[in-house]
């Protein structure tokens, strides 16, 4: 089986900065990848190396078979959704939408047809006469999206399409992606810093640091098992256990990840043996269905996720903290 | 303790100052009013009220007895504007300015390009005084020195005689109408120093709007499928449209009014400057000199009225 993307050992330098650090990945035909990672994380890097915007300083890529090294973008069957939606300010959205099929030289007609066809997708009928400028941002990222469509890509790339979105508008963005990649088949390769939006969403996630990949998998997989510190602590900012606080609590002596929500908290009450501590509250982040607790138990602070309903707990309270045996997940020693 | 504070700011709350700062505060208009006011009054009553007041002369006559200007209103000194002596002029400039406006560009785009998406750091610097750097001199003097290098004794018959390249040069003078006796009393020479005198008023603008193409348009472009040249004519190009446009008023409109160039480098024969300067000053026919500067108000209206229809500044 072909994969749609495919690096092998890419590299990326500029000077002495290695934004992009041999990395080796496979994205398969008709799966909504995301790459996340904190911003100078290489992420948005490998994107523009698929796009052809870059050009790998050493390494691999190949495009559903086809190598991509050195071949400009306007060759490859790949198209982007930019981040800030870059449409064209003096053509008109039918233009903006039509503007791939244009050049191509498809006739006029026909690529009219085909762009009002993108523009009901995207639910945008109606607006093909009007400018850019003359839109709202959740619309021209419609467009953006349309335009990208229209020239019946092979992969659709999508830089952190979302991020000049408000929330509401966001989280609406991301149904709507979604069910048109399923809708489509077509490959998504979506760029965000936003773990939510990259769980929510992606079939696989890929978490970038410092250029290179430090994990891939499963949304479940990379919250549930996050294989190194920088993991636990980017994707739910899970509480990163020593070796010798873990070791204290009954577990085995290595660096841990134990997610806040999994954390039972009770006031007063003294600690049993085994996976159980005594902490006291430091403060209190109320956010709506739970409770942020931070607490410091001798010296290490672990963030608990306790439901709203549990009651009011104050800043001083002397609290218990106890967690099932399976809650915690062993990483491995690297950061 | 509190209290004498309190007291001290209320007092100076009191002072003269104070409260018309405070009402300035509340009545934004009037701030604005009073900051826009003395140049509003320079641009209304010194620059249009005298601009005006030449374009009504347009519609007096001048008696041609007496040469008195009579005040009368008349459409007899348009008239007289449409003789084919005047009409000779009036198509001289224009050609002129056309010419100059359409090599301007295509000499400044180039440049221009290169140095908004190529040139960094020092060689932006270098950029910048190289097309600045004749403006920082006095016109005249260019415009002598040009004379110098035109004239048959200069630098450029000089040059051609060391390259055995005379007989291109007596060719070039020898071409009808533009050619001459030597570069400096041909519409060539004319040409040349206009295009050079004006350059940098076409490279700037242009430059500045190249600057401004965001460069993720013409990644989309690309991504799109767009060759480079496609998306040179499609995105770049009309992008850049408004900075061409503006520098080409700048030289078009430089070039119809000069009446310094054409009577140090060129022929003998009038420029629409050279016309009014002469009408006003030893002629004395303010009627005709002031209907002569309607022509390019005209001609520069017309223009962009042109030019917004072939959505020039679309993209503004």
């Amino acid at each position: 089986m072909t994969t749609a993307v495919s690096f092998q050992n890419v590299s990326r330098h500029f000077g002495a900065v290695r934004a992009v650090d041999d990395v080796t990945l496979d994205i398969a035909p008709g799966e909504f990848f995301a790459m996340l990672g904190p911003s100078g994380s290489g992420k948005t890097t490998c994107l523009r190396l698929i796009a052809g915007f870059e050009q790998p300083s050493s390494g691999h890529i190949e495009i559903f078979g086809t190598t991509a090294e050195g071949l400009p973008p306007y060759r490859r069957n790949v198209n982007t959704v930019f981040q800030d939606y870059a449409l064209f300010p003096h053509m008109s959205i039918l233009d903006n939408v039509a503007y791939g099929l244009m050049v191509k030289g498809v006739a006029r007609a026909a690529r009219e047809a085909k762009a009002l066809d993108a523009l009901d997708l995207v639910e945008l009928k109606g607006f093909e006469g009007r400018r850019p400028s003359q839109l709202s941002g959740g619309q021209r990222q419609r467009v953006a999206l349309a335009r990208a469509l229209v020239n019946e890509p092979k992969v659709l790339l999508l830089d952190e399409p979302l991020g000049a979105l408000d929330l509401k508008l966001r989280e609406q963005m991301q149904v709507e992606l979604k069910t048109l990649q399923r809708n489509l088949g077509i490959t998504f390769v979506f760029v965000t810093h936003d773990q939510g939006e990259a769980l929510s969403m992606a079939d696989r996630v890929a978490i970038f640091n410092n250029g290179k990949i430090v994990q891939v998998g499963a949304p479940q997989e990379i919250y549930e098992r996050p294989r190194t510190r920088f993991v636990a602590d980017f994707v739910g900012s899970s509480n990163v256990l020593p070796p010798d606080f873990a070791g204290k609590t009954g577990a085995p002596a290595r660096w841990m990840s134990l997610r806040p929500e999994k954390i039972t908290i009770a006031v007063g009450g003294t600690p049993a043996k085994a996976h159980s501590v005594a902490a006291k509250v430091t403060s209190v982040h109320y956010q709506g269905a739970v409770t942020r607790v931070n607490t410091d138990a001798g010296g290490q602070a672990i963030a608990v996720a306790a439901p709203s309903s549990f009651g009011l707990i104050a800043i001083g309270d002397e609290v218990t903290l106890s967690w099932p045996a399976d809650a915690l997940h062993a990483m491995e020693d690297e950061a | 303790m509190t209290e004498t504070t309190i007291g001290a700011a209320t007092e100076h709350r009191n002072g003269l100052l104070r409260r018309f700062s405070d009402a300035l505060f509340r009545r934004p208009f009037l701030l604005l009013t009073l900051l826009l006011a003395p140049p509003l009054l320079w641009l209304g009553i010194v620059y249009l009220g005298s601009l005006l007041a030449l374009l009504a002369q347009s519609f007096f006559s001048i008696d041609e007895f007496s040469g008195l200007v009579k005040h009368e209103l008349t459409l007899s000194t348009y008239a007289e504007l449409l003789n084919l002596a005047n009409v000779d002029v009036i198509l001289r400039s224009l050609t002129m300015a056309i010419a100059v406006t359409l090599a301007a560009a295509l000499i400044a785009f180039p440049i221009a390009y290169y140095a908004a998406r190529y040139a960094r750091g020092r060689w932006k610097a270098f950029f910048y005084l190289a097309v600045m750097l004749p403006l920082w001199s006095s016109y005249l003097v260019r415009v002598y020195a040009w004379k110098l290098i035109l004239a048959k004794e200069g630098i450029i018959t000089w040059f051609a005689g060391k390259t055995h390249t005379t007989w291109l040069l007596d060719a070039i003078l020898a071409t009808p109408v533009i050619g001459g006796p030597s570069l400096s009393i041909s519409y060539i020479g004319t040409f040349l120093v206009f295009l050079y005198v004006w350059l940098p008023y076409m490279i700037l603008p242009t430059q500045a709007a190249l600057e401004r193409v965001p460069v993720n348009l013409i990644e989309a472009s690309a991504d799109l499928g767009a060759h480079p040249r496609q998306t040179f004519t499609t995105v770049i190009f009309p992008l850049a449209l408004p900075g061409l446009i503006a520098g080409s008023i700048f030289t078009f409109s430089l070039t119809l009014g000069d009446y310094i160039i054409p009577q140090i480098v060129g022929t003998s024969t009038y420029f629409l400057g050279q016309a009014v300067y002469t009408l006003q000053g030893t002629a004395g026919n303010i009627p005709l000199a002031a209907a002569f500067t309607v022509v390019p108000i005209l001609i520069m209206g017309i223009y962009l009225a042109i030019a917004k229809r072939m959505g020039a500044f679309d993209a503004l």
